[in-house]
């Protein structure tokens, strides 16, 4: 942490946040609050700059205009890049984690300029893929299996720094039998549910990057398991 | 109205028949099965049903069902109004209720957003109504901003009257490619679609308290409104700048709004407002919406809230705390199968009264309350979740699409 509070800063909610993003937002606040870390949000607004003293920065889904100009803006800025160097952690969510690749798809599957945070770049696929998703995490990260919906075109290839978050056992992801990727402290992945609600230990690896600490104090995760159990049993049991 | 080719009568006929067949066989109220039928057989039969018709096409994510009742009750000032009243608004749907009134003179149909451009350019419909434009199943329909886009192409070949909310700036957009449009000042409640310029990407300046809006950075704005639904009042001003009372039996602001898209309509066919607001004040509820039901000394009322604009506009219409509300979620095909959009709805207004959660995706909902702090209860269905109620009184239930309908049918259709 930089401060005295926790800073999460949500990157452009009037162009990324589609899928319901905003719960990705209010699930890191919660779990802060309910360990007695102090916390504040920062909505930041597209026509306006990125704070670069934040803690963690999200980014979420978007329709395929919103992503360029979000990228374009983003680039411009160069605000979260200079908070990455400085050790940031960022979570990226669909469009969002397709532009902070390289490269990434546009409306009509032309190549457009990502912001470069992390080595990967995406393109469009065959096929939309829409649907729920299982993929088990990553073991170095210490997080339980993921859930997830996906609903997207893109296909993500993984350069030789960045490692994949998990492999899938349902569903898409990157198109390659893996989902999401991470690199230092920023992470990215397709799903929504929103991820942090369907997966509160990514939304603790998060915050303990954040604190530079190994691990939390545990909370009440009732209502996070009951919909997990929900979930992860009605997708596993069509299989 | 001409006859139809034989063809086209026959199939016509057809789509009757099994339309017939499927109420009698309680199958469903005919609407699509019917309309399938006579599609396969004669794919042309939309546009000749169409055909020597003054047709109307209402179109939106919120409130097409209610605007397409309230502008068909509107329009039988004139003489029969064909319509298609139980919401089956795709194009099987659209031939199963012109060919169950064949001889009606005038047709207001609701449209689905994705299947407007078709529609419009097989009937050459000569008004279209356009609402707003919010997300809304997201994993099935299209992209709003690309919906909008389809629109504009579709305006711009066909000449058609629209008539579209000027508060909502992507309907604003996608309406301004046609031929003559009314502008309506309807009012935009849900505002997080658009905080961005369409037209150029950059920031739309608007204020809390002002529904007029425009780009910081190209010359996209409000055009400015001929019909205008007052802010906070029950007032319409139409162009003339005479007021008029509303005074709706369907409750809440997004009503007015539907009202105020009426009279427009209305006015467009040459009826002003004293000839149909009577008209408009009779319709006390909309395929089951807003109906009440007495079960166990409650009065259970329903509502249908499909997305989060929805959501919105229907806790603007609770009654007041300590009313206790049940909400029903399902995520089936018609709800959309991601259930993200629970993130988008502010349910902390909710605190303060007793809360109860059903539905297929009721846990989703569950960990959605407990993170905005409302206390709640889980019940199996309404009738489980009334009985953990205070005995009397009222019961609002908000519910999305398929559990609306699975309540209604636990309801024996009584509302
Ligand atoms: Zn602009």
């Amino acid at each position: 942490m930089q401060s005295d509070k926790l800073r999460l800063i949500w990157i452009y909610p009037d162009l990324l946040s589609t899928y319901g993003d905003q719960g990705n937002v209010l699930v890191l606040e919660q779990r802060a609050r309910r360990r007695n870390i102090p916390v504040e949000t920062v909505y930041v607004r597209s026509a306006d700059p990125i704070p670069e003293q934040g803690d963690v920065y999200l980014l979420g889904g978007g329709e395929d205009r919103p992503q360029i100009l979000a990228a374009a803006r983003l680039r411009r800025d160069g605000g979260l890049g200079r908070a990455v160097e400085r050790g940031a952690s960022v979570f990226a969510v669909c469009a969002g984690y397709q532009l902070i690749g390289t490269v990434f798809g546009g409306e009509e599957g032309q190549p457009v300029e990502g912001v470069g945070l992390i080595d990967i770049g995406s393109r469009r696929g065959e096929r939309r893929a829409v649907g729920e998703i299982v993929a088990e995490v990553d073991p170095e990260l210490g997080v339980p299996t993921l859930t997830g919906f996906e609903n997207h075109m893109g296909v993500t290839d993984l350069g030789p720094s960045v490692r994949p978050l998990s492999r899938t056992v349902v569903g898409t992801g990157n198109g390659d039998g893996t989902e999401g990727c991470y690199s230092g402290r920023v992470l990215g992945t397709y799903l929504h549910g929103p991820a942090l609600a369907r997966n509160p230990g990514l939304a603790d690896l998060l915050l303990s990057w954040a604190m530079g600490v190994e691990t939390l104090p545990p909370i009440d995760d009732t209502w996070h398991e009951r919909l997990r159990d929900e979930r992860l049993g009605t997708v596993l049991g069509r299989q | 109205m001409t006859q139809l080719p034989l063809r086209a009568q026959l199939a016509a006929a057809l789509g009757r028949t099994a339309a017939a067949l499927s109420r009698a066989t309680g199958r469903g109220d005919g609407s699509v099965i019917g309309g399938r039928i006579g599609l396969v057989f004669e794919p042309d039969l939309l546009r000749q049903l169409a055909a020597d018709r003054k047709l109307v096409l209402v179109s939106a994510t919120n409130g097409k069902t209610t605007t397409t009742r309230l502008i068909t009750s509107a329009l039988a000032e004139l003489g029969g109004v064909a319509t298609n009243a139980f919401g089956a608004n795709m194009p099987a749907g659209h031939v199963s209720a012109l060919a169950e009134d064949a001889e009606a003179p005038y047709a207001v149909l609701e449209v689905d957003e994705k299947y407007l451009p078709e529609v419009l350019n097989t009937t050459g419909a000569s008004v279209v109504c356009l609402l707003n434009l919010s997300r809304d199943q997201m994993d099935r329909a299209a992209e709003i901003w690309l919906l909008a886009q389809k629109w504009r192409n579709a305006f711009a070949e066909v000449r058609t009257h629209v008539i579209a909310n000027a508060d909502d700036p992507l309907v604003t957009w996608a309406a301004s490619t046609a031929s003559s449009v009314t502008w309506v000042a309807a009012g935009q409640r849900w505002r997080d679609d658009s905080w961005c310029c369409p037209v150029c990407g950059g920031p739309l300046d608007r204020r809390d308290d002002d529904a007029d809006w425009a780009c910081r950075e190209c010359t996209f704005r409000r055009p400015e409104p001929t019909w205008v639904l007052m802010e906070d009042h029950d007032l319409v001003v139409d162009p003339r700048g005479a007021r008029w009372a509303l005074e709706l039996r369907l409750p809440g602001r997004a009503n007015q709004a539907n009202g105020a898209i009426a009279l427009a309509t209305a006015e467009a066919f040459g009826l002003p407002p004293a000839r149909v607001l009577g008209r408009l004040r009779d319709v006390r509820s909309v395929a089951g919406r807003y109906t009440s039901v007495e079960r166990d000394n409650r009065e259970i009322r329903l509502l249908l809230a499909k997305n989060p604009a929805g959501w919105l506009e229907a806790f603007g219409v609770l009654d007041p705390p300590p009313v206790p509300v049940i909400l029903a979620v399902n995520a089936q095909g018609p709800d959309g199968r991601d259930t993200s959009w629970l993130w988008d709805v502010d349910y902390r207004v909710l605190r303060g009264r007793p809360v109860r959660v059903t539905g297929e995706r009721r846990l989703d909902l569950a960990l959605r309350l407990d993170i905005a702090g409302v206390p709640f209860e889980l019940a199996r269905d309404v009738d489980d979740a009334a009985a953990t109620l205070p005995v009397g009184g009222k019961v609002d239930v908000i519910a999305n699409y398929t559990a609306f309908q699975q309540i209604r049918a636990e309801f024996g259709r009584a509302v």
